[in-house]
């Protein structure tokens, strides 16, 4: 979230699409009905009334899959009827940047297309610069070549009726909704998005998001109360689990992952563009200083300048090869992987493509599960269509503590991190997950040492580990760890910092290896002060930032672009949602993107000492045209990699030119196949939780939701002569559940190019574990593909059939 | 009379079931075994073992969009209750005075639970299959006696689940009423007069559950001759009586 869940209270027109917050983030309506009973207004947008539509004022249906025409439609309009923030758009975006002449886009797509490899040379979508090398710009937004433009001719193309006949979205429902939510374009008003993987699960996923990114720069409604871009996590602490880099392609902190691209540390260090516009803060400038850092957190004492502070300890990913979750299957499929820590996670039923994932786990030579019940993943080889006599894989279940048996830290979907105390201990030989981490660390250290022809050592026997007191895993030692040291005694500014000393915030790391700090992002977290994510008081009034209950990232800033929620002169677009405002001396409210001046003196001349507000981009703007993108700098509506029609009406561009696509025998894809005619998605209910490993167990879940279950039109049921309660089959290319029939008028079918398309939906909750009358994992039925920058998987639109058993 | 009162204002309940769970928690109440019937609605009925249930129901509104009711279901704890004139020892159902909670004590006789079931204008109590002892809401006395709020109330996110003195619930239920009114033109709040549980509905409340209000004094005959001289279950009678009420409307 850009912003916080209190936050949503200040809104003025909250867009649920993407996401079921009702069911799936039920406390986030606690805020949502706040927002409602002052005013604001709700709308939902999905392809099922669920039970976040049941609160809406106004609810409609599209197609799973279309949401970038659905979006791309409400760009057009807001254009169009001079719905936008004009101010805004001109001084805090890149609306007016002058695009280079080989900037191009035909019959969908983008200048810079290799068919060949399937890849942009983004190279093609560069700004043309002025001798200066700073951005030419319009800020009259009148120049054709200019971003405004280029948008506007883009999205000129999903007009009403393209947009009806791909989303199957009434003409008029679209206008309701463009409109209800384009009326938060004037000054002082906000609206809200707030989505979750019904927007990421796609071959466009992160499109999607760009989609609502650039209607919300449009509207003004970037960094200020009630609006921002919102992503729900689907997990307590997913936002931590992203911030501290469990992912492949990041380092805690958001740093790139090196790779053979930047085989020296110096490469990498260099690595970001410098701005020559000296108005723009340019923050990433900065990234030396926290990747020393990090290597000095990592290895400590043996982190040296002259051995590029371990650098060369670390893995390097191939240039360009991904090492997702869908490629690490399919390499273990390939029989590439022989060991597989599975760590607090159920792959057999949470991953798309479950049969793929499930026969891959055949192949290992050893899988530890690390988990608090059995499970589909633990137990695969007594699975259904498995013969354990022919698996070879041996598998070790290690019981852990669960959070509440264990201190420590989470940080929710509003980047707080709060301190969360122990309330019990573990049962029987259950260890929290540091104590398994530590231990499993110290005897790999211990084989290393002792093999005299290891192979590479150096990274396991140069990594510090001193995160233990007494023998056991220490939640604060870590804490303090991330936050980061003065390693020596450091000068900065007139203030001398003690060696061992916590550093105060990001400002005071440094480069030549005398801080540390094992995620920068976090440096300000635990100080001298003390242990900022257990802080425990509440605001009394205000927008309800709460700046002193817990902690947010970065240095307790709860709304970020918050510099983009005032004018020029620092006064705030809202007067009576401030989140900041200039009083000519500095900056009060929440905690300012940087603590420069405004951008005008009070007498309207330019002040040399400000900054842009956006100080994460390289030229201090926002970007409504977005060139780092894998698949393109504007979204663009292509078909999920499996639809119901042969033809994208916006070009002859069908899918998404740049998703993966995964060669193995079991990686089959049908399209348009009368044998699976009707589109499917997944979904959670709120009684289940992920794989349901944490909630099929616990019999009151249990008796609310028991079983799987399809939810399907009554058109449907009559086509296919099923009976509300009866269970059917689902099947799609890859697999097949059986699921009980929820005939119900809260799917319709679409009408889509002239036809009748239908839409069916289940959740994935269930496994065969246990319950055995519960059903299996719907993930059986999920396609391996997914969006080509992310690489999250295609698990919310894809084709299926459903008859009778 | 004043004591306690719920006040449950279903146009903010997002039927999440926390309520549901958190009953079946405080009160340790064990997990029924049920299956999808081909709905959200789980455990099927209230029962024994299940004090509070949220109850769906899919409609169609008037632009033909689904509208879907979410009814949390509980005792009503009638200012008067009919099941209190089964027994025949007083002490069997006692109303317990900080709070006005219709409490059934371990002196109710299990022959009489059929009886004590059709007295309640609102189906309420259930007895348990094979002993035939009989239980319900107990509004959480053993909380509130202690300051605390009722499970389902502490439970409940949006504010659908309110609980306090029953004149301050009184006053809440009408201002919710009054802003409700103007989204839902149809909306009414239940049981002012004659319970501590007042429901602030969108809609017809038969569209929510067929026993979501009940009048307890049909025909202007008083409680006691209407549970002593009538054979039939007291809420046919009502139903009955709302169907009169309708063809007369």
């Amino acid at each position: 979230m850009t912003n916080h869940w209190i936050d949503i209270r200040n809104s003025d027109c909250i867009l649920i699409m993407g996401s079921n917050a009702a069911e799936n983030h039920p406390i986030s309506f606690k805020w949502v009905t706040e927002a409602m009973k002052k005013g604001g207004k709700l709308i939902s947008v999905d392809p099922r009334f669920t039970r976040t539509s049941s609160k809406a004022d106004f609810y409609t249906s599209l197609r799973s899959g279309t949401d970038i025409a659905f979006l791309g439609g409400m760009i057009s309009y807001i254009i169009e009827n001079n719905k936008y923030f004009t101010e805004y758009v001109a001084e805090y975006t890149n609306a007016p940047f002058i695009l280079g002449d080989t900037y191009g886009f035909k019959d969908g797509l983008f200048s810079g297309y290799d068919p060949k490899t399937r890849a942009y040379n983004k190279g093609m979508w560069a700004f043309e610069k002025d001798s200066d090398g700073v951005p030419r710009k319009d800020k009259s937004l009148k120049d054709p070549r200019c971003v405004f433009q280029q948008l506007k001719q883009h999205y000129s193309r999903y007009d009403l009726d393209t947009v009806s006949a791909i989303t199957g979205t009434p003409k008029e429902d679209l206008l309701k909704v463009y409109e209800l939510y384009s009326a938060t374009g004037a000054k002082g008003k906000a609206g809200t998005i707030m989505y979750a993987m019904g927007w990421t699960q796609h071959t466009v996923g992160v499109q999607n998001i760009r989609a609502m990114a650039i209607i919300q720069l449009l509207l003004g409604n970037m960094g200020v109360a009630g609006g921002g871009v919102n992503a729900l996590r689907g997990e307590s602490n997913v936002q931590g689990s992203t911030d501290h880099c469990i992912l492949y392609h990041i380092w805690p902190g958001y740093l790139a992952n090196p790779s053979t691209t930047w085989p020296t540390l110096d490469s990498y260090l260099s690595r970001r563009p410098k701005s020559n516009d000296p108005l723009s803060a340019n923050w990433w400038q900065n990234e030396p200083k926290y990747m020393v850092s990090l290597l000095k957190s990592f290895f400590g004492r043996r982190a040296r300048p002259e051995n590029e502070f371990g650098y060369q300890w670390m893995p390097k990913i191939d240039a360009g090869k991904a090492y997702s979750w869908l490629d690490i299957f399919d390499e273990m499929y390939k029989g590439n992987i022989k060991g597989f820590l599975a760590w607090g996670q159920n792959p057999a039923c949470s991953g798309a493509n479950a049969n793929k994932t499930r026969q891959a786990m055949a192949k290992l030579d050893w899988l530890v599960n690390v988990n608090i019940f059995d499970n589909e993943t633990g137990s695969f080889w007594k699975g259904p269509d498995m013969d354990p006599k022919t698996i070879k894989t041996e598998v070790f279940m290690l019981p852990c503590a669960v959070s509440v048996e264990k201190e420590g830290s989470i940080t929710n979907s509003g980047r707080w991190m709060q301190w969360r105390y122990k309330a019990a201990e573990p049962p029987g030989d259950a260890k929290p997950d540091g104590d398994i981490m530590s231990e499993l660390f110290k005897k790999v250290r211990y084989l290393y040492r002792r093999d005299a022809n290891a192979v590479f050592p150096d990274p396991i026997l140069n990594l510090k580990w001193d995160y233990t007191t007494k023998g056991a895993f220490d939640s604060h030692k870590v804490a303090k760890e991330i936050n980061g040291y003065f390693l020596k005694d450091v000068m900065v500014g007139d203030t001398t910092f003690k060696r061992g000393e916590l550093v105060p915030s990001f400002a005071f790391l440094q480069a030549d290896g005398s801080t540390s700090s094992a995620n920068w992002l976090y440096c300000n977290s635990y100080t001298n002060k003390g242990n900022m994510a257990a802080r425990r008081t509440r605001e009394k009034s205000g927008i309800g930032l709460n700046l002193e209950w817990a902690w947010c990232w970065p240095v307790n800033r709860r709304i970020i672009y918050n510099r983009a929620s005032v004018d020029k002169y620092g006064k705030p677009w809202d007067p009576e949602h401030p989140v900041i405002k200039w009083d000519g001396a500095k900056w009060a409210g929440d905690v300012p993107d940087g603590g420069w001046p405004p951008m005008l003196n009070p007498d309207g001349t330019p002040n040399p000492k400000t900054k842009y507000p956006f100080i994460m981009k390289e030229e201090g703007y926002a970007n409504i045209f977005g060139p780092g993108r894998t698949d393109g700098p504007f979204p663009e509506h292509y078909e999920p990699l499996e639809c119901p029609v042969e033809k994208n009406l916006l070009s002859g561009q069908l899918i998404n030119p740049t998703a993966p696509i995964y060669g193995t025998e079991m990686d089959v894809y049908r399209t348009c196949d009368p044998r699976y005619p009707f589109v499917c998605t997944t979904y959670r209910v709120s009684e289940h939780w992920q794989t349901g490993v944490m909630t099929r167990w616990q019999p009151w879940l249990l008796e609310a939701q028991p079983q799987l279950f399809v939810e399907m039109s009554p058109e449907l049921a009559s086509l296919r002569g099923i009976e509300k309660g009866e269970k059917v089959i689902v099947e799609s290319a890859r697999g097949k559940i059986e699921a009980v029939a929820v005939v119900t008028h809260r799917f319709r079918p679409f009408k889509i190019q002239g036809n009748v398309i239908h839409q069916v939906g289940v959740p994935w909750h269930y496994g065969w574990v246990y319950p055995k009358d519960g059903g299996d994992s719907a993930n059986l039925l999920t396609p391996s593909t997914g969006d080509p920058n992310t690489r999250i998987p295609e698990t919310k639109a894809f084709m299926v059939n459903v008859r009778k058993m | 009379m004043e004591g306690k009162a719920f006040f449950i204002d279903t146009t903010l309940c997002m039927g999440c079931r926390g309520c549901q769970v958190a009953c079946k928690q405080w009160n340790q109440l064990p997990a029924t075994k049920t299956q999808n019937r081909g709905g959200f609605q789980n455990p099927e009925d209230l029962s024994f073992y299940t004090y509070k249930l949220v109850r769906f129901s899919e409609h169609r509104g008037s632009d033909d969009k689904p509208v879907w009711y979410f009814f949390p279901d509980q005792c009503r704890h009638c200012l008067e209750p009919p099941c209190k004139e089964i027994p025949e020892d007083p002490d069997a159902i006692i109303i317990d005075q900080l709070t006005g909670a219709v409490l059934y004590t371990d002196k109710l006789k299990k022959e009489t639970s059929q009886d004590v079931r059709d007295s309640c204008p609102y189906d309420i109590p259930r007895a348990e299959k094979g002993t035939g002892y009989i239980a319900k809401c107990t509004m959480c006395v053993d909380r509130v006696h202690n300051g605390l709020l009722p499970a389902c109330v502490k439970t409940c996110p949006t504010g659908a689940m309110n609980f306090g003195d029953r004149g301050e619930m009184v006053a809440l239920a009408k201002e919710r009423l009054a802003e409700a009114k103007s989204k839902f033109a149809k909306a009414v709040v239940t049981g002012l007069e004659d319970v501590r549980v007042f429901y602030l509905l969108a809609d017809e409340p038969l569209k929510y559950h067929e026993y979501a209000h009940a009048t307890v004094t049909p025909m202007g005959i008083d409680r006691k001759t209407a549970l002593k001289r009538i054979a039939r279950p007291l809420r046919e009678l009502s139903k009955e009586w709302q169907m009169l009420k309708g063809l007369a409307g």
